[in-house]
């Protein structure tokens, strides 16, 4: 029996813990800084909003983790002997581990700007983000978001449910110009600005002013335009939390090092989650992934590596989701912002402009890599057989309806969704009426 | 200088006080009118119709003002810091104000004014319109009916203009409307203006406990062909109808589409849904209490049919008539009644649904085990937030399958689809299928590498 410490709470480390619990008996030990207890950091935003209380976005109960022998630290680790294997706490306490897992996530970060440091400054990851935000948001004017990314979007919207106008700062032409495929880059600016959200592209931050009181009181843009606020969101991104473990026999590049099994340069020192790098990117990923169910993933991983034979982290197909104000957002497989040759792709957008199906392909061989999809739900499974089956572009318009996952009595829009193609491609497709579940099981496990 | 977003910001605050005002002296008005109904017998049919309308007014003006001009999507924007919505001073007074009419209704109707030698008050003000529809004076039961419709419906378009953008939702509340409006008050009503006996051919045994009586069946059976009729009906719903389209589409056709209880529960219920409770202890709670119910139901029913049948009131020692006396005031008023809809602001709106309700314990344990239905969770896709759990009025911790990847399949599941709709990543999906029927609890849909490694080690 091994003692097992995991530095980190969130997904990752949690994920970790809780299959090491399932496949061991080891002692299990989670330290946190941050929480005493696992919440879904993706729910913070809800929080905010009044859609929950704190306590409903953690998904265990307290008792949870007694019931199933998981030591909980809310602790800060302030150093690692490697050699020794032991670790120190804020608190005075010296720990020795046998294996360690590093799971310490991400900061939010930070170019440089003047004024960053200030109060009333922050990014939105960590749970003292929020608490800053709700401190803030009290007799606030404004508020200003830097970052037109994943993250910026949700505290726009935060500080738009509570009446405070939003100023949205975006670097790109459109939001999220690097990531969406124009059009759907430009659906979402429009429904940005049909919440009123004062949305200014093609802009970024030069400056936060003080207010005397080392609290933020505005911003100076690229653009020479002062807007005065009392809160800066900083959404540019976020990076590995590992300033720690700098100058240590820890190899780093941007984030923790690992190998496919997820191991560090040093034995028996694991990482997962954002704040690991692959050694060797898998084919069309990135070496890091600051993405829930990548976290989950590793911890899975690590916990099969640990405790039974060497595993290799896989994640699969690439796929992701986010929602837009009230624009949902779903991906599967290849998707790049710009399509070029070889690639193509097939775009069709609702006449409400706020829903739309984007398919990309390849040109010579007509097989379809990635699905695109705006306000529309695609079942997860059928999407990814599709993609793996290098099933061909008309095959898949003609059974579109298999892969709709959209609630019952949904608008039929697939009609207009194949007429579109068909005049586009020059094609003859007639839909294939099949779309209920058991035509999905039968698709799903023929051969 | 003002700019757009902050003119914008300043309407919305205006029309928010505008509404909390509007609302005051709408109720002060109210209780102003009911007041001297209580005192004087100052009641005309244009006056009640007036009053009622004014009512249905206010509450769509309420609705308007709240989502109208807002873009289609979720609203639970401070669902959980509102005072009314989040257990707040509001709400706790809605509660003692919803638990007194129930408790007045029930147990002391004279003090809301019903009399054999003439009504006065509340209930003597409906009775022009209880006149209007079966000549004869209201009774506390059709002044409940009444108002109990007329929440189902306004409710109800809140409801639909809240959700307005989910077709499931929007047909799902017409249905109910409809089935409230038209099978519990309407046909019932007018059954009675022709001497035939009350009957609801929506309602069931053992929701509807009083099936088994020997008053009503003796009613039934000296009612000629339509009693006949009402009561194979009610036999073919218990034993055929309802088990068929429970198997093919779960026990939501009938708690979320066309019962009365689930309707008041979706509609005039649905901004305290999320106050259920999720804990483990609310769910062992529930499966004790649920059961036991029905069980006494069960117990009950035969024995009033073994009086029925003998003559003899005692069956191994119980008193028959006792039994089915307690029934009725303990879980038949106390429990469906007061604390199913009183405690609404403080315990949410299914409380009576998951604790109490032996129909829908029946239909659960018929979805659990033979039914097509279930919630499909959309492969890798869940992020563990939460909503779906919170915004469940069953108190289903719908997040702990989802995040697992496994299919929601539970006994107490109503299938209103709001986990489904407040998801922000397209998760969930209430389906039927019956290829999967024997694994669709089990399935594990998630992308697990480990899954896959599990393989390799077998």
């Amino acid at each position: 029996m091994a003692r097992i410490f995991i530095i980190g709470n969130g997904i990752s480390g949690v994920t970790a813990a809780r299959h090491i619990r399932k496949l061991s008996n080891h002692d299990i030990t989670i330290i946190s800084s941050e929480s005493s207890h696992f919440f879904a950091r993706t729910a913070l935003m809800y929080v905010y909003m009044g859609h929950m209380r704190f306590k409903d976005i953690k998904p265990y109960e307290d008792g949870f983790w007694k019931k199933n022998r998981i030591e909980l630290l809310h602790d800060s680790v302030i150093g690692i002997e490697f050699i020794s294997k032991s670790l120190t706490l804020e608190s005075g306490l010296k720990l020795h581990y046998d294996q360690l897992i590093l799971a310490t996530g991400s900061i939010p970060n930070k170019m440089g700007w003047p004024g960053q440091d200030l109060q009333g400054v922050s990014g939105l990851y960590h749970l003292q983000d929020l608490e800053m935000m709700e401190q803030y948001s009290k007799n606030c004017s404004r508020a200003v978001i830097v970052g037109g990314g994943l993250i910026g979007i949700e505290m726009a919207e935060m500080f738009h449910s509570r009446h405070i106008p939003v100023t949205l700062v975006v670097r790109e032409k459109e939001y999220w110009y690097n990531i969406l495929p124009p059009e759907e880059a430009a659906m979402i600016s429009r429904h940005i600005h049909e919440h009123n959200i004062d949305l200014k592209l093609n802009c970024e931050l030069t400056e936060i002013l003080d207010n005397g009181q080392g609290e933020a009181a505005g911003v100076v843009l690229s653009n020479g335009e002062q807007i005065e606020c009392n809160y800066v969101g900083l959404t540019v991104g976020v990076k590995p939390n590992i300033e720690f473990l700098k100058n240590t026999a820890l190899e780093t590049d941007r984030g923790i090092l690992v190998n496919e099994q997820l191991e560090t340069n040093i034995a028996d020192v694991y990482a997962i989650g954002d704040c690991a790098q692959l050694r060797h990117a898998l084919s069309g990923r990135k070496p890091i992934e600051a993405i829930w169910y990548t976290g989950r993933m590793m911890g899975e991983t690590v916990a099969y590596n640990i405790c039974k034979e060497p595993v290799s982290y896989n994640p699969g197909i690439w796929f992701n989701s986010a929602k837009f104000l009230d624009i949902e957002y779903q991906v599967y497989g290849f998707v790049p912002s710009k399509i070029q040759s070889p690639f193509n792709s097939f775009y069709w957008e609702h006449t409400d402009g706020k829903k739309s199906i984007r398919l990309v392909f390849n040109i010579e061989t007509s097989e379809i890599l990635g699905f695109n999809l705006m306000g529309i739900r695609f079942r997860h499974e059928v999407c990814e057989t599709w993609i793996s089956k290098k099933t061909g572009l008309n095959d898949v318009v003609q059974n579109i309806r298999l892969a709709f996952f959209d609630p019952e009595f949904y608008k039929n829009y697939e009609v207009s969704f194949v007429e579109s193609f068909n005049q586009q491609f020059n094609q003859q497709i007639i839909l294939n009426k099949n779309k209920t579940l058991n035509h999905v099981f039968k698709f799903l496990t023929q051969k | 200088m003002m700019n757009h977003s902050n003119i914008i910001r300043s309407k919305s605050l205006i029309r928010s006080k505008f509404q909390v005002i509007l609302i005051t002296i709408g109720l002060g008005i109210l209780l102003g009118i009911f007041c001297l109904a209580q005192f004087t017998q100052l009641v005309s049919f244009g006056l009640l119709v007036s009053l009622l309308l004014g009512i249905s007014l206010i509450i769509i003006y309420y609705s308007k003002t709240l989502y109208a001009n807002l873009p289609e999507g979720i609203k639970n924007n401070g669902v959980w810091t509102g005072t009314l919505t989040g257990r707040g001073v509001s709400a706790w007074i809605l509660g003692v104000v919803l638990t007194c009419f129930y408790i007045l209704l029930y147990w002391f109707p004279h003090i809301l004014g019903l009399s054999t030698s003439g009504n006065t008050g509340i209930i003597g003000f409906f009775d022009p319109l209880s006149q209007f529809f079966k000549n004869q004076p209201a009774s506390e039961w059709f002044v409940y009916g009444t108002l109990y419709t007329l929440a189902i419906i306004l409710f109800g378009i809140k409801f639909i203009w809240k959700y307005r953008h989910n077709k499931y939702q929007l047909l799902r509340t017409i249905s109910v409307i409809f089935f409230q409006t038209a099978f519990a008050f309407l046909l019932p009503e007018f059954m009675l203006r022709l001497n035939l006996p009350f009957n609801d051919f929506k309602n069931m045994w053992p929701l509807n406990y009083y099936f088994f009586d020997s008053w009503h069946l003796e009613e039934l059976m000296h009612a000629g062909n339509i009693g006949w009729f009402m009561l194979i009906w009610g036999l073919a719903m218990i034993f055929l109808i309802s088990p068929i389209l429970t198997y093919l589409y779960g026990k939501r056709w009938y708690c979320s589409w066309v019962c009365g209880c689930g309707g008041l529960a979706e509609t005039a219920g649905d901004s305290f849904r999320h106050l259920s409770d999720k804990s483990i202890k609310a769910w062992n709670l529930e499966r004790y209490l649920i059961y036991s119910v029905l069980l006494i139901s069960v117990i009950m029913t035969v024995g009033v049919l073994y009086s029925y049948k003998t003559g003899v009131n005692t069956l191994l020692g119980i008193n028959t008539y006792e039994l089915r006396k307690w029934y009725g005031f303990i879980i038949g008023a106390a429990f469906s009644g007061v604390i199913g809809v009183g405690f609404y602001p403080l315990l949410g709106s299914r409380v009576w649904c998951r604790f109490g309700c032996p129909m829908a314990a029946i239909l659960g344990i018929q979805q659990k085990f033979f039914s097509r239905f279930r919630i499909t969770t959309n492969g890798g896709q869940c992020i563990t937030c939460g909503n779906c759990s919170t915004y469940c009025e069953m108190g289903i911790d719908v997040r702990a399958y989802a995040q697992r990847g496994q299919n929601i399949v539970r006994a107490s599941c109503v299938g209103c689809g709001i986990c489904a709709a407040v998801c922000p990543r397209g998760v969930l999906r209430l389906e039927n299928g019956s290829a999967d029927i024997s694994t669709r609890t089990t399935q594990l849909k998630t992308i697990h590498i480990s899954e896959d490694a599990l393989r390799i080690l077998n």
